[in-house]
Order: structure tokens, then C-alpha cells, then sequence
């Protein structure tokens, strides 16, 4: 209980210590913004689980002290983007919280670790603020929070996309919408508030025509492209300040329509910081081209030419005589094999496909379009199947700090049984793919797709058609799910093959650079 | 700008003329309303904030001084007149307005009342990139008994077949019966990407359109298409399908004409299109080895609406239907307060009492629209009819089943069933009218 109440203190002394902070970077708002191309972190868009990250390093915080306390300077000078001013703080972290304190206290009992005790005591009342703040998307059962998303949204005048159906209870922290109340019955026909081209783009997203991480990031930019081609800076503002502050509410649309990948935030960091380094003598035209090519300059690098290196990598992967194993709709393991097929390699692929998507048929079509000799099972086959596999080539959603990789849900479940035939598991991702977030299970952080998907109607009878009518029912569709790096044997980025380890290292590398 | 809104009111009202020869077709009341607020209202309700509206001197004139379009619409019209005997169709009225399109168009009907939800037919429209997409609705049978016709005529109009894909949405074929000689003919063309096609008949086209740019384009440089529903319809419908070597050509290049300014952003937009499809791991059909569309750039989409509202009001049918259901779509109070109404009246609930009215004593009111400035005098009857504007029905008139035109006067103990009085005609007193027009 003492614990508990001294954390309420330090809680209270904390929030008006952050009041203070916001105050002052009101007043100091010009001087931050350089401020702020200096330090990436801050860019994040608002949905930023640096929460995660923390509640695992709590425990060996004494060690790694040094790293905390640079990441958390940045966040002294320029606050957090996202308006939580009193976060919920879980059991778990509170747990966290005070069994980090008894370690410093222990550590701080022993000769010689003073030092360190002060050092570590310090950075963990700063990193406090850090801890608390959950990204909003993975706290949707919690009222204040979804209030306070209804406000920003109305704020930003887009309409708030309400739940759909029954949600099983240990994914109720996430949103599940239904496909057939889209966003844009709420909006105005001739939309005025949002550009055309974003709520087509929407409209794309959340009927799944564009799915898929690289085609959906293709298409954010192009849409991004018409944006800033139709902009005009309005009189006596910056188009560095204005065009990011145009940007935001199309990109709250784009999330409510379906949310963002990893890809797609990336993309947009990038965007955001592209436009806020423009100097302000430049003159609009100028400005508006140099932003195009850069967006054109960042699709060109970093998925185009991105997947023919990676295409160059995998062949040397690729011998005659194998058996390939893949699973889904990956843009870029069709690649792959596609160019490895033209090199004349001599391989057959196995395609492996799951409900209630079936993108494995798509899959299939453009590899047997070229001329590749394919199998076809569903993922019940697998166990099956392997035996005849000499690799697997698994695409990724995304990468994660700690090596996790992201994908269809279905590719853990492909890695752990190739893991027991002792099959290569191989997955290729693109470097522009690479996330900061931290994730060891599935639950987290998901996303929820239209329940109805799963009812199938097979000889005019859909069995599960009032599945809402039963109480105990829940359908549950989910998206994504994470591989252990222990399943992985090899990642092949356009930097080179790397094991899944060093995928920190390369994060390290791309954040030097920018 | 996404969308412009253009309404056509520029029509005859060919198919009823006894209502229209002295009212022009948009002006008609229905509920009280003229026939025009309706269209103007739906657009309004979905966020438009300016129309162009396609009418006649005649009509320009009316409406500006109408207080009902004066007062409720608030969108910005543009008011374009074309000459009354010109005898333009709706392609002809783009092709005339296309100086004004800037951007896509959404084309309504002024004689559509209907409560659909228009997002749907315009999602279809963004979501597929579609040159076209059109709303339809399930026909309902008309249930009223329409003056001065013995029993029900059937098939007067010739039945239209629509072809749909099996989700229902893309639209493949459409032809009316009038251009078929035996039977319905489908290439195999169609057949080959399709094989799952379902054709429909009972489908009330609702006459909204939303049109790509290009094709208003395209209009401008072929003349010979003057009707949209007729004509533009059908052809672009077929030209989903020809040759992959020509598909959409003739409206590909006017496309390229005009994009000839910024052809570099059009072309490396277009690159990125393409990227963007290629990465996609969606399709719109499967079974076969084609992309998704098949690899064509031109398509149709419709939107069937099953439950709602959604009448043309073309027919005298139509107008009586129309009256019937047109209180529902909107909430004002069915007896207007400025209405004079005696106390020892009966009026139905389904009854409507326009403006200015004056109802006298014992009269009885059943399932009845009553115009502004009407006067009812005593002892009348009025059952299942349409009183138009500034109507005098004088004491003891019985009145059933009928339309009565705007300025009519109907004398005293005349007893009218299943008749059509048109504009300030006069019936004579103690009249017995049976079935009729006037």
C-alpha cells in the first residue's frame, strides 16, 4: 500500500512537473521545431508503444541506465505529440515500478554501486512519464481514452468510426469495424474537409482493394502527391508548418479507415520531416516539386530498387532442384521467385494459403502466369507438405526492434513447424519496414478485421449467419501475428542478409544516418 | 473539388401531358413541394453546396420565384437555360454545360425522389476509379388506381435487362427490349471474363449518374450521342468489353489530349498506379489468369438499392404514387400552420394541408393532398385525390380517386371519381364525373 501511495505522489508531482514542460514549450515553440529535426524520436506519429519498451527494461535498468537517459533528454525538450496528460498506469507497471525501485535500493546497499544507484534513481523518475503513455489503438476498452479520441477526431472534423459485433474478450483492448459501414457515409459527398484522393484511398483501404504493406505505402504517397500538388499555403503561414498541420486529419481518416502498417508510419515520418526541413525562403513551386521528387525519390530507393537487391540476394539462396515453400500474398517473395524463375533457376513452389483471406490464390496465379510449377495446400496441409520443403521464404509486415518479425497471421505458426523439419525458415523485408516497437506476443498490439468475413456460404446455407444472436459466440479475425527471431534463420534486407538479431543494429545504423 | 452536381430539368414530361401542359414537369407539386425541391434536397442532405441546374427560360423564371426553393434550398444554383424547342437531350445538355465541368459530375433526374444513400453509389465510383456508376432500385407495383386508365395497362414501357457480375455491383450488360430484335444477345467476350452473370428486369433506373470527366469530354467531341440513359449508357457499358487492343480508346484519348499539358505527372502518377496494383494482393474475381478488371481500364459500377424510396415521377402512375410516399421523407407537420381549418373537419393522418388553405365545416378529408390556397367549402368529401394549387371546390362536392390541376374549380355537389380536372378547367355543378379527364 505505501508503494502504491508514494507512486500516487510521484504521479501528481510528475503531471504538474509535464504541465510545466508543455507551458514552456509553448512559449518556445519556434526554437524546438529545429529542435526536433535533430531528434527523430520525437516525429513518431502519436500511436507510439515506446511502452512496451519500457516495462521489460525495467528490470535491468541498472545495467543499461546510459541508454535511458539520452532518450529520455529529447523528450525533456520536446514533449510528446499526443495529448496524454493522465495516462492509465497497469498493475504491471506499477509492479515494474516498484520492483525496479527495491533493485537501485538493493544496489544502492552494496559498496562500491552508489554511484550507480543515484545515476539509475534519477533516469527512472524521468522515465516515468514514458512509462505510463500506452499508444491509444491498443486501449480501446478504456473509456477516457476512446473519449478522448471521439474529441480529437471532432476536433479534426472526421467522423469517428464506431465497433462493430461482439469482440472476444482478450482482444476487446483493440477497434473491430465492419466493412459495411464505411467512414464515408458520414462524410459529405463532395468532400471538402478531407482531399478527394485520401478518401479514395481509404475507401481502398478498408475494402482491401489496396492491401498488402508495400502496396499500401505506394499508394499513401501517391495520394500524398495529389495532397501537396492541390496546396496552396494560405496568407501569412509557413508551408514547413502548415502542410504537416494539413496532413494530420487525413492521416486520422486513413487510420480510422483501416490502421496504419509499420510501413506506412515510416513513410510518413519520413514525409513530415522532408516538409519541415524545407526553408522557409523557398517559394511554393519550388518547394512543391523538391517534395515530389522526394517522394518519388523514396519509392524509387526503398521498395523499387529495395526489392531488386533483395531479389539479387535471395537467388544466390536459390538452387536447382529446391523446393520452396511460401505462404500468403507477399509482393515480394512473388518477386523473388519470379526473377529467380527468369535467371533459370529449376525449383517448384508450394503455396500455402489460409481463410479467411485465401490472398495464397492470388499467389498462385501470378506464379503459375509466369510459368512456375506450383502446389497448392492450406496451412492445415503443412505438416504434411514439409517434409517435401527444402526452404521456406516468408514475407514480413514488419521487423521489430527485438527481431520478432510480423506477418500474416499464420506465418509463426509455418516457422515453428519448419523449425521442427529443421527446414531454413527465410524472410525478406525491405529496410523501410524496420519498427522502433517492441512486441514478444500477438495480443498487444493487433489488428481485428470484419468478423463477417468468416461466415462462408457453402450450398446456399451460411451457418454462422446470426452468429451476433448467440451470446457466447465471439468470431475473431485477426491480421497479424509475431515470429520469434528463433524460428528465423536468415532476413534478407536490400542492406544484405542478416541474421534477426541485428535488426537493432540496423535501426542504430538508420537513425545515425538521418 | 470532387464532385459536381448537375441536375437536368430540362424535360417535357412527355408521358404526362395533361398535368404538364400548363405546369412545366420540375414545378409539379408533389406533397406540396415542387417536383424539383426533391432532388435539390437529397443533394443538400449529402453535403453539396452548389448545382447546376439544366432548365428552361420558363422554369427559371418559376423557380425564382418560388418560396419553396427560395427559402428551404440553401445550395448555390446555377441556373442554365436552353431554348424549349431545341429539343436536346441530357447528352446534349452536357455536352452544352461543358465549359462549366471542372471535375467529375454527378448527374440526377429533377422527377427522382428518393431517400437512398447516395455514398454508396459514389464509394463504387471512388473505390474502383469507375467511369460510371449508377443507381437502380427494385420496382415496386403501383398500387394506386390512376385516373382515366381501366384497370391495370401492362407493359406500356418496354422492359430494360441489366446484367450484373456476382457480387452484384458491376454492371456488364444493358439493353432495353426496343433494341433487342429476338432475344438478348451476349458476347462471349463477356461470357469468357464473367461467367457468373446475372440479369435483371424489374429494375427502376433511377437516372443518377456519376461520370468521369473524360466522358463529358468525349461527348463534347462525339455529337451524335444525345441521350445519357439512351445512348452514352449502353455504349459505355459495351466498351468495357471490346478489345483489349481498343478498349476504352476513343475515351483514352481524349484523356491523353488533355493531359498532354502534364504529361510527365500523369505518366509517372500512372507508373505508380500500376505499382500500386501489381503489389495489391487483391483481385475482383477469380478462376481465371487475368489481373484485376481483367486489365481494362473502363468500368461500370450500379448500386440496387432493395428497401427504400425511389421513384421517377414520369408517369401520371407515378405522380399519384409518389404523393402517397413523399410525406415520409420529409418531417414537416402534415397540416401547414397558416392553414384555415374549420374545427368539425375530418382530416385522415395521411392527409396533407398546404399553406394559406381554407377548409370549412363537415368536410372530410381521406389520404388527400391539399394545395396552397385552396378553398374547401362545406360538406365536401375529398378521398384518395391530388388537389392542386389555388383549387375552389365549392359545398357538397364529392371528390375521389382523382386529380384536380392547380385553379380548377369545381362547382357545387359535383361528384367526381377516378378523374383528371386539368388546369382552371370548371365542372359543373351537380355534375356526376365518372373516369374521366378534363
Amino acid at each position: 500500500n505505501e508503494g502504491k501511495e508514494l507512486s500516487k505522489e510521484e504521479k501528481q508531482r510528475l503531471r504538474k512537473q509535464k504541465k510545466q514542460q508543455k507551458k514552456q514549450k509553448e512559449r518556445k515553440n519556434e526554437k524546438s521545431e529545429t529542435e526536433k529535426e535533430k531528434t527523430p524520436v520525437s516525429l513518431l506519429p502519436p500511436p507510439r508503444p515506446v511502452a512496451t519498451q519500457k516495462a521489460p527494461s525495467a528490470l535491468p535498468a541498472p545495467a543499461s541506465a546510459p541508454i535511458p537517459v539520452p532518450a529520455s533528454a529529447p523528450f525533456h525538450s520536446s514533449p510528446a505529440p499526443s495529448p496524454a496528460d493522465k495516462p492509465a498506469k497497469s498493475k504491471a507497471e506499477l509492479k515494474a515500478e516498484r520492483r525496479a525501485r527495491q533493485e537501485t535500493d538493493r544496489a544502492a546497499k552494496q559498496p562500491g554501486s552508489s554511484s550507480s544507484g543515484i545515476k539509475t534513481k534519477v533516469p527512472l523518475s524521468e522515465l516515468n512519464p514514458v512509462v505510463k503513455r500506452l499508444p491509444e489503438h491498443v486501449q480501446v476498452d478504456d473509456p477516457a481514452v476512446v473519449k478522448r479520441l471521439a474529441k480529437k477526431l471532432e476536433r479534426q472534423q472526421i467522423p469517428l468510426r464506431s465497433d462493430y459485433g461482439y469482440k472476444v474478450s482478450l482482444f476487446s483492448h483493440l477497434h473491430q469495424y465492419s466493412r459495411k459501414a464505411p467512414l464515408t457515409q458520414q462524410l459529405s459527398i463532395p468532400s471538402t474537409v478531407i482531399h478527394p484522393s485520401i478518401v479514395r484511398l481509404g475507401l481502398q483501404y478498408s475494402q482491401g482493394i489496396v492491401a498488402g504493406s508495400n502496396a499500401r505505402s505506394v499508394a499513401l504517397l501517391h495520394a500524398f502527391k495529389q495532397v501537396i500538388r492541390d496546396y496552396t499555403t494560405p496568407p501569412n503561414e509557413e508551408l514547413s508548418r502548415d502542410l504537416v498541420n494539413k496532413l494530420k486529419p487525413y492521416i486520422s481518416f486513413l487510420n480510422q479507415c483501416r490502421p496504419l502498417s509499420a510501413s506506412m508510419g515510416n513513410a510518413i515520418k519520413y514525409i513530415k520531416k522532408e516538409i519541415s526541413n524545407i526553408p522557409s525562403q523557398c517559394k511554393e513551386e519550388e518547394a512543391k516539386t523538391k517534395l515530389l521528387t522526394c517522394i518519388d525519390r523514396y519509392i524509387e530507393e526503398k521498395i523499387v530498387l529495395a526489392a531488386k537487391a533483395i531479389s539479387k540476394y535471395a537467388i544466390e539462396k536459390i538452387s536447382d532442384g529446391d523446393v520452396i515453400l511460401v505462404y500468403g500474398c507477399s509482393s515480394l517473395v512473388n518477386n523473388i521467385l519470379c526473377e529467380a524463375f527468369e535467371k533459370s533457376r529449376k525449383f517448384r513452389v508450394i503455396v500455402v494459403d489460409s481463410r479467411p483471406r485465401l490472398e495464397g490464390r492470388e499467389a498462385l496465379r501470378r506464379l503459375v502466369q509466369r510459368g512456375i510449377s506450383c502446389t497448392y495446400v492450406l496451412i492445415s496441409a503443412l505438416s504434411y507438405i514439409l517434409p517435401e520443403v527444402s526452404k521456406v521464404f516468408l514475407g514480413a509486415h514488419a521487423l521489430l526492434a527485438n527481431g520478432y518479425v510480423m506477418s500474416r497471421v499464420g506465418t509463426s505458426q509455418i516457422a515453428l513447424v519448419a523449425r521442427t523439419f529443421n527446414v531454413p525458415v527465410l524472410v525478406c523485408c525491405e529496410t523501410y519496414k524496420f519498427c522502433e516497437k517492441v512486441q514478444t506476443d500477438s495480443f498487444v498490439s493487433n489488428e481485428l478485421d470484419d468478423p463477417d468475413d468468416l461466415m462462408v456460404t457453402r450450398k446456399g446455407k451460411t451457418q454462422l449467419e446470426n452468429w451476433q444472436d448467440v451470446s457466447s459466440l465471439g468470431l475473431l479475425n485477426l491480421v497479424y501475428d509475431v515470429t520469434p527471431p528463433d524460428f528465423v534463420d536468415l532476413v534478407i534486407t536490400d542492406l544484405g542478409m542478416i541474421p534477426c538479431t541485428s535488426v537493432p543494429v540496423v535501426l542504430r545504423v538508420k537513425n545515425l544516418d538521418q | 473539388m470532387e464532385l459536381q452536381a448537375v441536375l437536368m430539368a430540362a424535360g417535357g414530361g412527355s408521358r404526362m401531358m395533361d398535368l404538364t401542359y400548363n405546369t412545366p414537369k420540375p414545378l409539379l407539386p408533389v406533397g406540396n413541394k415542387p417536383l424539383i425541391w426533391y432532388p435539390l434536397n437529397l443533394l443538400e442532405r449529402v453535403g453539396f453546396e452548389e448545382v447546376i441546374v439544366i432548365t428552361t427560360k420558363e422554369v427559371q423564371k418559376m423557380i425564382s420565384t418560388d418560396p419553396k426553393v427560395k427559402l428551404d434550398v440553401k445550395m448555390k444554383l446555377d441556373l442554365v437555360c436552353i431554348q424549349e424547342d431545341a429539343d436536346m437531350g441530357t447528352a446534349d445538355a452536357l455536352r452544352h454545360i461543358q465549359q462549366k465541368v471542372k471535375t467529375d459530375v454527378l448527374v440526377v433526374s429533377c422527377d427522382l425522389i428518393t431517400d437512398a444513400a447516395l455514398h454508396e453509389v459514389v464509394d463504387l465510383f471512388r473505390a474502383h476509379n469507375a467511369t460510371l456508376s449508377m443507381l437502380m432500385s427494385k420496382a415496386h407495383e403501383f398500387t394506386e388506381t390512376v385516373p382515366g386508365q381501366k384497370g391495370k395497362k401492362k407493359t406500356g414501357e418496354q422492359r430494360d435487362f441489366v446484367g450484373v457480375d456476382d457480387t452484384g455491383k458491376r454492371l456488364l450488360f444493358m439493353a432495353n427490349e426496343a433494341d433487342l430484335d429476338e432475344g438478348v444477345v451476349i458476347r462471349k467476350s463477356i461470357m469468357r471474363k464473367h461467367p457468373r452473370m446475372h440479369i435483371k428486369t424489374g429494375l427502376v433506373d433511377a437516372h443518377l449518374y456519376c461520370l468521369k470527366k473524360s466522358v463529358v469530354d468525349f461527348l463534347a467531341d462525339n455529337k451524335s450521342i444525345s441521350s445519357i440513359r439512351g445512348e452514352l449508357v449502353p455504349y459505355l457499358v459495351r466498351k468495357q468489353f471490346s478489345k483489349s487492343t481498343n478498349s476504352p480508346k476513343v475515351i483514352d484519348e481524349t484523356h491523353q489530349n488533355l493531359k498532354k499539358n502534364d504529361s510527365n505527372i500523369s505518366s509517372r502518377d500512372e507508373e505508380l498506379l500500376h505499382l500500386t496494383q501489381e503489389r495489391s494482393c487483391w483481385n475482383d474475381h477469380r478462376g481465371d489468369m487475368s489481373d484485376a478488371y481483367h486489365g481494362g481500364r473502363l468500368r461500370c459500377y450500379v448500386h440496387i438499392m432493395d428497401e427504400g424510396i425511389c421513384y421517377r415521377v414520369n408517369t401520371l402512375a407515378a405522380y399519384i404514387e409518389a404523393n402517397r410516399l413523399a410525406p415520409k421523407l420529409f418531417d414537416e407537420p402534415a397540416v401547414h400552420p397558416s392553414a384555415v381549418v374549420s374545427e368539425r373537419c375530418l382530416i385522415g393522418a395521411d392527409s396533407i394541408i398546404g399553406a394559406s388553405c381554407q377548409i370549412s365545416d363537415k368536410t372530410s378529408i381521406k389520404r388527400s393532398t391539399i394545395g396552397v390556397s385552396t378553398t374547401v367549402r362545406e360538406k365536401v368529401k375529398v378521398t384518395n385525390s391530388i388537389i392542386m394549387h389555388g383549387v375552389t371546390i365549392e359545398e357538397g362536392c364529392n371528390i375521389q380517386g382523382s386529380v384536380i390541376c392547380s385553379n380548377a374549380v369545381i362547382g357545387r355537389g359535383a361528384d367526381i371519381k377516378y378523374c383528371l380536372v386539368g388546369s382552371a378547367q370548371r365542372i359543373e355543378p351537380d355534375g356526376e364525373n365518372w373516369d374521366y379527364w378534363v
